[in-house]
């Protein structure tokens, strides 16, 4: 089913969001407010915003370090997640997550999750908890094709599999696990085919256009909720900016980047489509304005929401128990 | 409005680096993504992307300039989008890869350190539970865990062959036929895959008890254990807490050599998020077990599998349950105080005895929780006895044997008329010989002689 034309123009505005967030983040990044590590989402936006459009609430999402995108997608406010990447109370984790972990039980959103691969199996224990309590829910693993090596995915998929769990395995292939190019890391050419051995069915989608993952989803979801079991979608996406903020991306061309960026990319193509359906320079433009204020008040609330009091620093390490 | 743009850091550890050299020039109008300039540091070139859009009007800092402090204003954009300042976001190519990037030090409020008391209150005694029975530490288990699945629809059982099989150890025995498949699941060979979706069940709610066949093969495991389930509540400032129980027998179990010899005791207990518990007897084993099962954090429960087919009493109540992070003092003694835990308390209570009859009176703590550490209990038994000598299976290096002694120095210190002493597993992978392997172990006479020592007879 392809997507309608108001959750077109939502999905513009989503993917407008995170682009625009992410921006903002890397330009905090460079003024020094943002530490660590910081991993943007830019260019992949369409990836997490078609698949969420497919969700219902209390469908769970988890993935791996690159969050940003898929939390602003599942609805958590974007000041929330601002202040949590300048390490201040205001953020979702009071600051003491950071980029890489932050989590919203009200929005299903269970992470952020640093260690490359473990969201994988904690994805299938959310599906688990579906099966166990019987809801109809479904549950989302993001991982990247790096992470797609790891034993413990193909532990994950077997065990998926054999328990029929409703668990949609999305592989963001973005080409680069950090520097190593997919070519150089796997020797499969179809991760989509990565579930096969278990019967788990699996599909390559053009993630760069938020149609086709949208159609994507809404096959997986269905299969997934009719309790047939896992499912996997290998989403072909690309990553514009480096792995992290401090990579300095020798392992591919700025011609390669600038290609994917001028005839791929998923907030344009989105555009261009709404712009056939009659939607008009100006009618983008308050949605412009709109995300624009959103970013701009979250990086403000980052800005002068205060450190954590040192108090913080002894609390939440043990549930007391009631 | 015009908008600076700013020299951007490339590390958080960047202060200056030299702007190389300049894409553009005045009057040039920009977008974002556009290369701009380049600016090197010490590690790496990266190329400097724009992020708002406009026309360059003024470049401030020419070309060639070394030493430009980060956050200083670079070049001036007209009004494109929005005002204010806007550092770039830096672009990378660079000559060498950057470093990575080292923890700096920060300084911190340090917890102060547990403090007693200076005058030993005298405690409750611990609940007296009425009849017992004796039954053995395996049984105990099993009803620990079908106790609390009947009370507990979301308390389920997890691991390799405890369902058909009915447990490698026969700790599971029955369960399956009382609580169906849905609740009592065989797992494939896969600790990692199928801890890891425990946890994730946890995070929702539910409580998984996770049997290891042994803990030798937790660490398959281990990362799911620490970084998953130990520091998910920390990293979401107390949103996600992971309710889950990981059990099995814990140490050496008789002539299985070294892969399957080990105690991981200081391993867990090393953690912050993790609670570590480690029962003796049959008491023990169940009260903790039930006490496990319900608490809200990430339970590490260290069986002994030489335990499991011993007897002892055990209340029969159908609501005895024990607290985690009390200790028991097992035996009362004045002269000594011999700290053990797990398999190690029978030791130390027949050390007792033994040195009951060279006219010692030692007093026995069995730990049952390593962590938290009952250190009040600990320190009370210190103040009237002055002596103490740690008992455990495991290794000494960083082993909980050193955790105590340090602890018994950091709280009574001027209490000690001799230093601590501690008996363990020697400093070896296990041998496979049966010769060998009672050597590796701690033996009676170890303990006497560690008594010996520290009342110096």
């Amino acid at each position: 089913m392809q997507m309608g034309h108001n959750a077109l123009l939502r999905a513009y505005r989503d993917m407008l969001l995170i682009r625009r967030f992410e921006e903002k983040a890397g330009q905090l990044y460079g003024m020094g407010l943002i530490g660590g590590f910081c991993h943007l989402y830019i260019g992949q936006e369409a990836v997490v915003v078609g698949m969420q459009a497919s969700l219902k609430p209390g469908d769970q999402v988890i993935t791996s370090y690159r969050d940003h995108g898929h939390m602003l997608a599942t609805g958590m406010e974007a000041r929330g997640v601002m202040a949590e990447l300048t390490g201040r109370i205001g953020g979702y984790s009071k600051g003491k997550g950071g980029s890489m972990h932050m989590f919203s039980r009200e929005k299903g959103f269970f992470g952020g999750h640093g260690i490359v691969g473990a969201q994988v199996s904690l994805g299938n224990g959310l599906a688990f908890a579906n099966m166990y309590r019987d809801n109809g829910q479904v549950a989302l693993a993001y991982f990247g094709e790096g992470a797609s090596n790891q034993g413990q995915v193909f532990e994950s998929l077997n065990l998926a599999a054999l328990f029929k769990l409703p668990c949609i395995f999305i592989i963001e292939n973005n080409k680069y696990g950090m520097g190593t190019s997919v070519e150089r890391a796997s020797a499969s050419r179809d991760l989509s085919k990565n579930g096969a051995p278990w019967g788990i069915p699996g599909e390559q989608v053009d993630g760069m256009d938020v149609q086709s993952v949208f159609e994507a989803a809404q096959r997986a979801v269905a299969h997934c909720r009719a309790g047939n079991g896992p499912y996997l979608l290998e989403m072909k996406t690309y990553r514009y900016r480096g792995h992290s903020m401090s990579d300095p991306a020798k392992y591919r061309t700025r011609e390669e980047v600038q290609k994917m960026r001028e005839q791929h990319d998923c907030i344009e193509t989105a555009r261009s489509q709404l712009m056939g359906q009659g939607v008009t320079e100006a009618d983008l433009k308050v949605i412009d304005d709109e995300v624009k204020a959103i970013v701009t008040d979250a990086a403000e609330f980052a800005q002068t929401s205060p450190e954590p009091d040192e108090s913080e620093l002894w609390t939440d390490i043990l549930v007391e128990a009631k | 409005m015009g908008v600076e743009i700013l020299m951007p850091a490339l590390s958080p550890t960047m202060t200056e680096g030299k702007l190389a050299k300049w894409l553009k020039k005045e009057g040039d109008a920009v977008k974002s993504g556009d290369v701009i300039a380049e600016i090197e540091t010490d590690k790496a070139t990266m190329e400097v992307e724009a992020v708002d859009e406009g026309t360059i009007t003024k470049i401030v800092v020419p070309e060639g300039t070394e030493n430009v402090a980060v956050n200083s204003p670079i070049a001036e954009l007209d009004g494109g989008a929005g005002g204010g300042k806007a550092a770039p976001a830096p672009e990378a190519k660079a000559e060498a890869p950057a470093a990575p990037k080292g923890e700096d030090h920060a300084v911190v409020a340090a917890k102060p350190h547990p403090t007693i008391a200076a005058t030993p209150v005298s405690v409750a005694p611990e609940k007296d539970w009425g009849p017992t029975k004796s039954i053995t530490v395996r049984e105990a288990l099993r009803d620990a865990m079908a106790a609390e699945m009947r009370a507990d629809k979301d308390v389920f059982l997890m691991g390799e062959e405890v369902a058909q099989y009915q447990g490698a150890y026969k700790i599971s025995q029955g369960l399956l036929d009382e609580f169906g498949p849905k609740r009592v699941l065989d797992m494939p060979i896969t600790e990692h895959g199928f801890t890891g979706m425990a946890v994730g069940a946890a995070f929702t709610g539910l409580k998984p008890i996770v049997e290891f066949m042994t803990f030798n093969f937790s660490m398959q495991a281990i990362d799911q254990i620490i970084n998953s389930a130990a520091k998910t509540l920390y990293m979401s400032g107390g949103q996600l807490g992971c309710p889950i129980t990981f059990r099995g027998p814990n140490g050496a179990a008789s002539r299985v050599a070294a892969q399957h010899s080990q105690c991981y005791a200081s391993w867990y207990a090393h953690c912050p998020g993790l609670k570590v518990v480690a029962p003796w007897s049959a008491a023990d084993a169940k009260g903790l077990l039930r006490a496990a099962i319900r608490d809200p954090n990430p339970v590490i429960f260290l069986e002994n599998e030489i335990l499991y087919g011993h007897s002892f009493e055990c209340p029969t109540d159908e609501d005895f349950v024990l607290e985690i992070g009390k200790a028991k003092v097992e035996r009362e003694g004045t002269d000594v105080t011999i700290i053990a835990f797990s398999i190690m308390v029978g030791l130390a209570m027949q050390a007792a005895d033994k040195l009951a009859e060279q006219g010692i009176s030692a007093e026995v703590i069995n730990l049952r929780t390593i962590r938290p550490l009952d250190i009040e209990t600990i320190v009370r038994s210190v103040k009237k006895t002055n002596r103490v000598v740690t008992l455990e299976e495991g290794w000494p290096f960083a082993g909980i044997g050193s955790e105590l002694a340090m602890q018994v120095v950091e709280n009574c210190f001027d209490d000690l008329d001799a230093p601590p002493v501690r008996v363990h597993g020697l400093d070896i992978p296990m041998p496979y010989a049966a010769n060998l392997e009672k050597l590796a172990l701690p033996r009676l006479e170890q303990v006497v002689e560690a008594v010996h020592s520290v009342t110096y007879r």
